[in-house]
């Protein structure tokens, strides 16, 4: 069993699992953190940007300068984004089988995979993973489509000359693999590759595993993955959550008796208590609206946005902030907030029961009812006819690289009253803002993550006690800016095997069982013996018959009679020759009545040796040897076959035979 | 006894000797018996048995049935073991009685016997009974004492604790009398029953079961908390070689009761104990596991009269803990600076890292023994200010995750200690008793750092965040160093410039608890330092005030009534923020006006409470806006409080009344409140001009109103301020004599109806001569005797719980009867 890991990056994972014969791809996550080295995409005209010096060598050679801008003492790449891929060299995923989905959040690079690598296999996704997906892949295709840019920058990926480049350009890796977005006929095409699923459903591969999702309670339709055949067990685990937030809650005893387990998608804020940033986030947003400021909340249209608009929901009568308008803007806000709220199966149970009343499950819905929450597709259009300041405008994307937030960026970012409250842990918060610098506006960084910090990690690994873990590398060391911290790692006995990108692991378990069935008729054929109190054994003579992963024995042929030298059969149709079967012995020979008996045969001068495997018997005058052992007895003597045969009779007479 | 009641008794006891006529209630039971031994106290048991014979009867009607119930039994025991209290009833009913209560023949080991109300009532019977030698002899000849050894272990705790103190009695009853004074630690001084006891306790104390061992302790315990015989000094020498040898035990078998024992009798042994008390503390100081040594060490920390050598050992246990987590985290290695003896044992560093809740335990005990001992006047001296700082500090530092241990335990401690609110919360709590302390300025920094961090990080809890305003609030108020110094020290000058940002973030947060903390905080801070230029500077540069006043407005009722405290605390040092209405900025609203409205429509009582107060200490301090138009100002509050359905704002309504009565009459001077006799009197003219201005506030009729609330401590407030107003008018008599006039007795007829409780007439306009008549004409001193009774007073005498109870017995057989 083996674990190829194609990305490095903990909560975006991409491994493939060769498991039996099948090779199954975990998640298909795209490190989105490659598009921090590039310039925004502004949406409308922005003379700051467009005027930013171009980039020159300390020798003055300035033939960089059209792909490389410098800001603030930063230098950025002048093109489209460009994201990093997962590891496409380290196994032909033409080979892959399955392509397992855990969350939305890591399904972004399944066109990557699906449409240029020769897979053929198929996809597997609960519906709300895939329909919040599309949503994702849509907003990011238009986001970058509808900023058209004539240049894709590529000489500064030449390894000769990124080595002259500052940090971080300098030190980004595998550059040459970075790629442009896909375009929505590729999304389109991908996503129909998908089979959906639901919870606790078996899905049989090639009979030879059984895959199932379960909840994993971190967001709408997320899902943890066992891949198990008849003896061995392989849990999933990516993006989980013990909050009791919107999604259905994770379930966790199914995880038990995992021979593996592999672990991904922890928080990546292990310090911050999602509950405590809910509260920094709101009391910021109240500050800054009271003092007629503005409020930028750069965000992904699906997730942790339903939540925050639950808490201001709560929240905003109790701040006086009724009469404040909030805006969410994405090409696919509307869609976003309708989805949230027909999913009511994969919803947590409070919200499952206001369905039945009929409510809708989601209290964002009264707030667009009273208009307290508008949504637009973008700023163009009906959006600034309905503007108004002070205002919390909630928009992508959370890089600050492309999306409508770059607007509101560049808008509000010279005033000191506004404030930019960051909520997503995916991006450095002070490098998504490096290219808006010098910036006055107030920047807050309340992360909310509310996937499994590393307590509830090491109580879950102490309920379910796989045999063993298998974690990225990040997990298995304290945060490098918090070294003391041991309580930031990953626990647990024995350690963590841990991968890193572009690794292959060998899994330490070896399977030593395979399920057979035995045909009825042959199994009426056996006569058991009883060798033991509760132990029988029969012989079993039968053919072997192996299709589709299922093992089947089945008695074999009879022998045909000979008929004659006339009809003669053609050589393929000869059955092997049923040599005549040597009974099969049992049982252990006692030492002492052993050289009892020999003694009685005659025998004298015997000599007894312990070894560490049994025993050595020594016939010092007939030089020979008598080797008992667990599970083998040799006799050894030099030219005696007499003897020989004499001694193995004597052997036989303690072993049980049939 | 009454004859109403001895007339009633006989059916009484006839009921309860009827086993068809089950007493309902167990609390009945209980009043019977506290009546009877207010009767019994009062006169002669025996006499109070031959007058009234249906006692005996029902006792011996008790002996001879055999299906009453547990209750009763339990009862009758109890009310034997009552009577026989004085011996000359003990002799009445020795003969046949008691022993059939109390001996083999009784309830013991019968099947009543399963029940532990019957032990109980077995056990209190006779702890009742033995007041006298007879009683001694009684029960050696029933055999009671063995039955009461074994019931120290009964499965029911309160039956086994209450045999371990009817042993301790006996015993001292043995005691008493003749053989005390010469009883030395020799067995054959000591009486039989003595004798027999002591030796119990000896054997128990040998024995190897922890639960006897324990039991032998208890008893000890009770008896140096309670008795104070000269025979005690002798038992502690006969004892205490074998309470020593339990040290030597490993581990040392009940600990905590041993702990509690060896306190017990260092309390009552008084400055030299005999029989090498001090040291068998210190050893048992040394013996017991950490978590186990903490209280003893308290203990011995906070005896009088203990040797200075003990008293810094139990010191260093005591800080053991600490010392070992200032050992833990610092850089260098170096004396941590505590007193000799706790340098961090390796047992106690075992214990800190054996487990979460081991470690949590410790500290928190550690740091909560510490916090009761600073106050004590014979705390250890020179008491470790600097290091015990730098422990809470570090403690926090690890709970926060800011520290950054090298060392392993560190490491380790870190681990267990991140996050953990409830050693947040003790720390903090400590950290506050520290600020009472002068120390060194450095450690002052660091602390409030640490506060700082803790008021700002997002992941206090609102609990860690309400001890972290309160602690910080003692740190920001602890007296200056420089007496005199009108100003701000700097340190809290300093933090004040950053704890406003905060304070202000932390009254927008979503968690209402929070908003809570910070405008109880706010208001503290406020009233002691409203006059300090540089907080007054520093608050009104900030938004702080103008968020108080939109918290008026907060969902949470208990924010609102917290916001109305501190806005009216900041208006009263001028510190409010300019009127601002959102919805209608033209429109300026005084705070005045908008505490009238909460008074007169919020629907939670806290707001309205918190605007009373508020009022009254504006009227009390002369508020500007107050200070205007007084009479305009209490005529509105006065009415809106009249409709209050809240009891408490009617009443705090008659606490502003009061204020503004002294105002017009006169000061009561320096006599504590509602004190009525001999007011200064007011002069005539002044009188009647202040009358006026009463009736003009519709005063008259507010307490009028109140006089019959139905509530009585509005009442019994409204009676007190009449009587004043009627004292410090009284001699010279009304402005005009209206006595007879009809306006008064019209007023009288309505108070009448009033009192009937028919409140809706309006009194209509006062005239101050009518007020006075009809002040003279109520029996105020009545109605104020009365209202000091308690509202049960006539359901409390015992004729009345004797016929409640026989009316509960019936009721239950004419429910039988409508049965058949």
């Amino acid at each position: 069993m083996k674990l190829y890991c194609l990305s490095g990056h903990p909560t975006l994972p991409c491994n493939v699992l060769k498991f039996k014969s099948t090779t199954i791809m975990l998640d298909c996550g795209l490190d989105m953190t490659s598009t921090l080295n590039f310039l925004p995409l502004p949406l409308v005209q922005s003379p700051r940007l467009s005027n930013l010096p171009g980039w020159s060598l300390k020798d003055g050679n300035a033939f960089l300068d059209k792909e490389l801008k410098e800001c603030s003492g930063h230098v950025f790449v002048d093109s489209v984004p460009e994201f990093c891929l997962p590891e496409t060299e380290l196994i032909d995923l033409s080979t892959v089988d399955v392509i397992l989905i855990s969350n939305y959040h890591c399904m972004m690079a399944l066109p990557y995979i699906t449409e240029h690598t020769g897979f053929t296999g198929t996809v597997y996704a609960t519906e709300p993973t895939v329909q919040i997906g599309r949503l994702l892949m849509e907003e990011l295709v238009n986001f970058i489509e509808r900023v058209p840019k004539a240049q894709l920058a590529s000489l500064w990926k030449n390894k000769d000359i990124q080595r002259l480049l500052p940090s971080p350009l300098k030190d980004a890796v595998e550059v040459s693999t970075w790629r442009s977005c896909y375009s929505m006929q590729e999304v389109n095409s991908a996503l129909s590759k998908i089979q959906l699923v639901g919870y606790s459903q078996k899905i049989e591969l090639f009979g030879a595993v059984q895959v199932t999702p379960l909840s994993s309670g971190y967001a709408l339709g997320s899902s943890n993955w066992i891949i198990q055949s008849h003896y061995e067990k392989v849990s999933y685990v990516s993006g989980s959550s013990l909050l009791t937030t919107h999604p259905q809650p994770m379930d966790q005893a199914s995880l038990k008796n995992s021979d593996v387990l592999i672990l991904t998608g922890l928080t990546q804020i292990p310090t911050a208590n999602p509950d405590g940033m809910v509260g920094e986030f709101c009391s910021n947003l109240a500050l800054t609206v009271r003092n007629g400021g503005n409020v930028l909340v750069p965000c992904y249209p699906s997730g942790v946005i339903y939540d925050l608009l639950e808490c201001l929901y709560q929240y905003i009568d109790s701040a006086g902030l009724s009469s404040i308008p909030f805006y969410f803007i994405s090409p696919v806000a509307n869609s976003s907030l309708e989805f949230s709220q027909i999913f009511a199966e994969w919803l947590c149970h409070n919200k499952q029961t206001k369905v039945y009343l009929p409510e809708p499950p989601f209290p964002h819905a009264e707030l667009i009812q009273t208009n307290k929450l508008k949504h637009y597709p973008s700023i163009h259009g009906d959006f600034s006819n309905d503007f108004r300041q002070p205002c919390v405008v909630f928009t992508g994307h959370p890089s600050l690289r492309f999306g409508d937030v770059v607007h509101f960026m560049e808008l509000w970012g010279k005033s000191s009253l506004n404030t930019v409250i960051f909520t997503e842990p995916d991006f450095s918060y002070l490098e998504a803002l490096a290219p808006y610098q010098p910036l006055a506006m107030k920047c807050i960084y309340c992360p909310i993550d509310t996937r499994l910090n590393f307590i509830q990690v090491s109580k879950l690994l102490k309920e379910v006690q796989p045999l063993h873990v298998v974690c990225p590398e990040q997990y298995t060391q304290p945060p490098p800016a918090q070294s003391h911290r041991m309580d930031l790692m990953i626990d647990c006995q024995p350690p963590a095997m841990s991968y890193r990108r572009a690794e292959v692991l060998a899994l330490p378990f070896k399977r030593r069982y395979e399920k057979i069935e035995i045909m009825p008729e042959l199994a009426d054929s056996l006569v058991p013996m009883e060798i033991k109190p509760g132990i029988s054994l029969a012989t079993v003579s039968a053919v072997l018959h192996t299709k589709d992963n299922k093992h089947i024995l089945q008695p074999p042929p009879r022998p045909t009679q000979p008929t004659g030298g006339k009809k003669r059969k053609r050589a393929s149709d000869d059955i092997p020759d049923c040599k005549v079967l040597k009974p099969l012995l049992s049982g252990s020979i006692p030492v002492d009545q052993f050289v009892q008996t020999l003694e009685k045969h005659g025998f004298s001068d015997i000599k007894v040796e312990d070894t560490a495997k049994g025993h050595i018997v020594l016939l010092q005058e007939a030089e020979t040897l008598i080797q008992i052992e667990e599970d083998s007895t040799h006799i050894i003597c030099d030219n005696d076959e007499m003897l020989r045969v004499r001694l193995r009779d004597l052997v036989l007479k303690f072993l049980q035979k049939f | 006894m009454d004859p109403g009641c001895s007339r009633l008794l006989p059916a009484l006891c006839a009921a309860l000797a009827d086993p068809r006529q089950p007493v309902a209630d167990d609390t009945c039971l209980e009043k019977l018996l506290d009546w009877l031994q207010t009767v019994t106290e009062a006169g002669s048991s025996l006499l109070l048995l031959q007058e009234n014979p249906c006692l005996v009867e029902l006792l011996f009607h008790v002996v001879k049935s055999q299906d009453l119930s547990s209750r009763i039994l339990a009862f009758s025991l109890r009310l034997a073991g009552m009577f026989a209290a004085q011996e000359t009833c003990f002799q009445y009913l020795q003969g046949e009685l008691l022993p059939m209560l109390f001996g083999e023949a009784g309830p013991l080991g019968g099947a009543a016997w399963t029940a532990p109300t019957v032990r109980s009532g077995w056990v209190q019977g006779l702890r009742a009974l033995a007041q006298h030698p007879s009683a001694l002899r009684f029960l050696a000849a029933c055999g009671a004492v063995d039955t009461i050894f074994s019931l120290q272990g009964d499965s029911s705790l309160f039956v086994a604790s209450a045999a371990g103190q009817l042993l301790v009695h006996v015993l001292d009853l043995a005691m008493r009398g003749p053989a005390e004074g010469h009883c030395g630690p020799q067995a054959h001084a000591w009486p039989a029953c003595a004798q027999e006891i002591v030796c119990h306790i000896e054997a128990s104390l040998r024995s190897t079961a922890t639960p006897q061992v324990a039991q032998a302790l208890n008893v000890l315990t009770t008896a140096f908390g309670h008795y104070h015989g000269l025979w005690m000094q002798g038992l502690w020498v006969r004892l205490s070689p074998l309470v020593a040898r339990l040290l030597e035990r490993d581990p040392v078998p009940a600990a905590h009761s041993l702990v509690d024992l060896l306190l017990s009798v260092a309390r009552s042994a008084g400055p030299s104990p005999d029989g090498g008390l001090w040291e068998t503390l210190a050893q048992t100081l040394s013996r017991l596991s950490p978590t186990q040594a903490g209280p003893l060490a308290l203990g011995i920390l906070q005896l009088q009269g203990c040797p200075q050598a003990l008293r810094t050992q139990a010191f260093g246990r005591l800080l053991q803990p600490l010392a070992c987590v200032l050992k833990a985290a610092a850089q260098a290695p170096g004396p941590p600076g505590l007193p000799e003896g706790a340098a961090g044992d390796s047992v106690t560093v075992d214990t800190l890292l054996s487990s979460k809740s081991a470690c949590v335990g410790l500290l928190c005990c550690a740091l909560a023994h510490l916090e009761l001992l600073q106050p004590l006047p014979q705390r250890p001296s020179p008491w470790p200010q600097a290091p015990l700082l730098g422990a809470a500090v570090t403690i926090l530092r690890f709970c926060n995750g800011s520290a950054s241990p090298t060392s392993d335990v560190g490491g380790r401690l870190c681990t267990i200690l991140v996050g953990c609110a409830r050693v947040q919360r003790a720390a903090l709590d400590f950290l506050g008793v520290l600020s009472q302390e002068t120390g060194p300025q450095e450690p002052v920094t660091q602390v409030f750092a640490i506060l700082l961090e803790y008021l700002v990080s997002p992941d206090s809890s609102p609990m860690v965040l309400k001890k972290a305003f309160q602690a910080t609030l003692r740190w920001l108020l602890r007296p200056p160093r420089a007496p005199g110094c009108c100003d701000l020290d700097p340190h809290p000058q300093l933090f004040l410039g950053e704890l406003l940002p905060v304070l202000q973030k932390r009254l927008c947060s979503p968690c209402w608890e929070v908003r809570d903390s910070g405008l109880e905080f706010l208001t503290q801070v406020t009233r002691s330092w409203g006059g300090q230029a540089g907080f007054r500077h520093a608050l009104l540069a900030s938004e702080v005030p103008e968020l108080t006043r939109q918290l008026l407005r907060d969902p949470e009722s208990y924010v609102r009534a917290s916001a109305v405290t501190a806005t009216g605390q900041l208006s009263s040092q001028g510190l409010h923020a300019p009127p601002a209405s959102p919805e209608h900025p033209g429109v300026q609203q005084s705070l005045l006006e908008e505490l009238l409205h909460i008074l007169s429509t919020d629907a939670e009582g806290f707001p309205r409470r918190a605007v009373m107060q508020v009022f009254t200490e504006w009227l009390r301090d002369g508020h500007a806006d107050v200070a205007e138009d007084p009479e305009q100002f209490v005529a509105r509050v006065l009415q809106a409080a009249s409709r209050d359905l809240d009891w408490e704002v009617r009443a705090q309504g008659l606490e502003l009344a009061l204020v503004f009565l002294e105002q017009v009459l006169g000061q009561r001077g320096s006599r504590c409140a509602y004190a009525v006799a001999l007011p200064e009197a007011a002069p005539p003219g002044t009188l009647a001009q202040a009358l006026r201005a009463l009736c003009r506030v519709q005063l008259f009729e507010f307490a009028f109103r109140a006089l019959f609330d139905c509530d009585r401590p509005v009442a019994q407030k409204s009676c007190e301020l009449l009587l004043f107003l009627r004292a410090k008018a009284a001699p010279y008599g009304s402005p005009q004599d209206a006595g007879g006039s009809p306006d008064v007795a019209s007023v009288e007829a309505t108070l009448q109806r009033w009192q009937a409780g028919e409140q809706g007439q309006p009194l209509g306009h006062l005239e101050p001569g009518a007020v006075m008549a009809v002040l003279k004409s109520l029996d105020l001193e009545g109605l104020r005797d009365t209202l000091a009774e308690s509202s049960d007073h006539v359901e409390k005498s015992p004729q009345s719980l004797l016929q409640d109870m026989l009316a509960s017995v019936g009721v239950l057989s004419e429910n039988e009867a409508d049965c058949y």
